[in-house]
């Protein structure tokens, strides 16, 4: 019962991180139609700003996270307005432009920080695990799921509450429509894109101290971010949270009982069989292009 | 080398001193003289400076370096040169196999040094075999190779889990979970260590391998949780690495009941997660920066002056440190005109060294190391205490797992 139990709770905890690291690509991609590339990087940058933070100026973990989050998110602002930007109404050099980033940006902080890989502390008082109906859990992951709870909150209000949300939802739906009611298209998108990259870097800031700070990290970051918004359904922020969960508790339980190797071919087979026969994922979403 | 009158002239000069084989060494291709010309003999430096093991071949290649200049400083080798050609094969086996071959064909290097993955050494193995040149391999591997024209400096199986196994049975029980990643090292580890396991009278509750680069280790967790192993037996092996050891810690499990053994975990790991998530879990290697020796204490304060302080040495940076000065043992046994790559492998087969880890010697058959094993126990510093060292150095034994097949001087037998 414990088992499962402690089961219950890694599916959750990858769900979590999964949904964590495709928040900010969902919103990208969805409101934008942008296939940035480049998400994984900024996921990378997020770990690098912490640890840049931490040894640098001794900032607890928490402080950091704000900075952080400001921080990637003025770099994907600078992305947007000097590449993306130009690159709207083609979409598949966006896809070769963002890739491009991001191997710029791996190789920049490859040369500045070195290839070794760096090392962020848990806060002191997160380091522990607590006794849950006999489980050991961890306190940093209890601490990741209730803050990405809490960030996909905010990003609901965001969207659904704020006149910012609003602007976005009708350039969304019909960029020159909602340009023409007086809407600064551009500036939403920019905004957006930052937005989006912020939770990126937050996110990477977040995953540093339960696994290893390297210039690649984010190449495996970026191929799950999209398979939880494909699955979820482009647009679709219930959808991506319910992919998101799917997938974790998917890989988590394939794991348990087989092992990862094989957790990760056949959640990759179930998302290709998935992709077959439901190509606008499990939610579909209700506006017109 | 060009073939200028002047270079012909010294070149019969020289072939004339060493008065070996006569006229005919100057006009084969492989003839002693090119490999050692203008007083310099030229040896190929690949390690990977870029890409995704740079972490750790990076250390390797300044150890690399350190030993070249160590040797030039004190007059060379016959009062001839060593100069380093350094390429960076960027961690990709292709480029190493690339980089091999104009390492041996247009530098005409009279060895090359490098490697740390498999993959890259059997990349690089059909070049050496081929143009019968000379490759030194520094790592630690899993054994089942008996190439004639590589050195093997680093521990097979049988060397670093001999005394370690027994050693845990003893101190923690008969249960033990084997985790790896999904490669050959770690599943040939592994049937090394079930058939000692066998013998001992102990257990395999779980084995497991995970993709390489692998980072999210909740369920693997729980399945220690569920098998209660005594020991988990781990070789998984970079990035990896600190994932495994970070949750290990969070998820609330303690080193005193359930210790992580390890063949992979160095120094330099444990710098990259931060010491105290090592601290207490052990690892079997030859060579710790904590050992001490004479030797070491050198060693180690030279790397350090000239990487930094808070530089470490492990394991394979050792290897790559002492297996150059075997090459510069077997040189300077071997006249000037008589350098040839298989000449060096025939002078090194046999050879002893007082390395950093004690006393190594060359098998002359299946040219490994003998090695000394040691068992460390990982602290809150970042650094291991050595806790037991084998008794005697032990014999290399790459076909230790499987009955009947031994590497020997004309290759291998019995398979």
């Amino acid at each position: 019962m414990d088992i499962f139990f402690g089961q219950l709770f890694t599916g959750l905890s990858i769900a979590s991180i999964l949904l964590l690291v495709a928040l900010g690509l969902a919103i990208i991609y969805g409101a934008m139609g942008v296939i940035n590339l480049a998400h994984g990087e900024f996921v990378m940058l997020g770990a690098y700003g912490t640890w840049f933070l931490q040894s640098q100026f001794g900032l607890p973990l928490i402080p950091c996270l704000l900075l952080v989050f400001f921080m990637v998110a003025a770099a994907g602002w600078v992305v947007e307005s000097t590449v993306v930007r130009f690159l709207y109404h083609r979409p598949l050099d966006t896809i070769l432009a963002t890739w491009g980033i991001g191997i710029m940006l791996q190789q920049a902080v490859r040369l500045s920080a070195g290839a070794e890989l760096r090392y962020v502390q848990t806060p002191e008082f997160l380091s522990g695990s607590i006794d849950i109906a006999g489980v050991g859990i961890p306190s940093y992951r209890l601490f990741i799921l209730a803050l990405t709870a809490a960030l996909l909150a905010l990003t609901w209000f965001v969207i659904q509450r704020t006149e910012f949300g609003m602007k976005l939802r009708a350039v969304t739906q019909n960029r020159e429509m909602a340009s023409c009611y007086g809407i600064n298209s551009a500036r939403v998108y920019s905004l957006t894109f930052a937005f989006g990259s912020g939770l990126a870097g937050l996110a990477g800031a977040l995953v540093a101290p339960i696994k290893s700070v390297a210039p690649d990290m984010g190449t495996n970051f970026v191929v799950d971010a999209f398979m939880v918004v494909v699955v979820g359904g482009v647009g679709s922020l219930i959808g991506t949270v319910v992919s998101s969960g799917l997938l974790g508790s998917g890989t988590a339980g394939i794991a348990f009982l087989l092992n990862d190797t094989l957790a990760k071919a056949l959640v990759f087979l179930a998302v290709v069989v998935l992709v077959r026969f439901r190509p606008q994922g499990l939610f579909v979403d209700q506006r017109r292009r | 080398m060009t073939f200028t009158r002047r270079n012909f002239l010294k070149s019969t000069a020289v072939a004339g001193v060493a008065g070996s084989v006569g006229f005919p060494h100057i006009w084969i291709k492989d003839s002693g003289v090119a490999w050692a010309a203008n007083g310099e003999i030229k040896v190929g430096v690949l390690f990977s400076l870029t890409g995704t093991t740079a972490v750790v071949e990076k250390s390797m290649h300044n150890a690399t370096l350190m030993a070249i200049d160590e040797i030039n400083a004190a007059g060379g080798i016959n009062g001839m040169k060593l100069t380093a050609v350094v390429e960076d094969p960027a961690s990709d086996p292709a480029t190493f196999a690339d980089k091999a071959n104009k390492l041996v064909l247009n530098d005409k290097c009279v060895s090359v040094f490098g490697s740390y993955t498999s993959a890259s050494r059997k990349a690089v193995l059909p070049v050496f075999e081929k143009r019968k040149n000379l490759y030194w391999y520094p790592t630690l591997y899993e054994g089942r190779e008996c190439s004639k024209n590589v050195m093997y400096t680093g521990a097979v199986p049988n060397q670093q889990q001999k005394d370690f196994i027994p050693w845990l049975v003893k101190n923690f029980g008969k249960k033990f979970y084997l985790i790896g990643s999904n490669y050959i090292y770690p599943k040939e580890e592994n049937n090394v260590c079930k058939i000692l396991l066998k013998e001992l009278g102990g257990e395999v509750v779980g084995e497991e391998y995970v993709p390489l680069g692998h980072s999210e280790f909740g369920s693997v967790l729980n399945k220690f949780r569920e098998t209660k192993p005594d020991v988990i037996f781990s070789t998984v092996v970079g990035d990896s690495v600190i994932a495994l050891h970070k949750q290990y810690k969070a998820a609330g499990f303690s080193p005193d009941k359930m210790p992580m053994a390890s063949l992979t975990t160095s120094e330099v790991e444990i710098a990259a997660m931060g010491g105290e998530y090592a601290a207490g879990h052990f690892t079997s290697a030859p060579y710790f920066m904590g050992h001490q020796s004479k030797e070491n204490e050198v060693f180690v304060e030279n790397y350090r002056k000239r990487f930094g302080k808070e530089s470490v040495t492990h394991f394979v940076s050792e290897a790559a440190y002492f297996q150059m000065h075997l090459f510069r043992k077997a040189v300077e046994k071997i006249g000037k005109g008589d350098i040839t790559p298989i000449a060096v492998r025939d002078a090194t087969a046999g050879l002893e060294i007082m390395a950093p880890q004690g006393k190594v010697k060359v098998d002359g058959d299946n040219l490994h190391c003998y090695l000394w094993p040691k068992i460390g126990q990982a602290q809150a510093d970042g650094q291991f205490k050595v806790i037991q060292q084998s008794s005697d150095w032990v014999k290399p034994e790459p076909y230790w797992a499987y009955p009947g097949q031994s590497c020997t001087k004309d290759g291998l037998k019995g398979a």
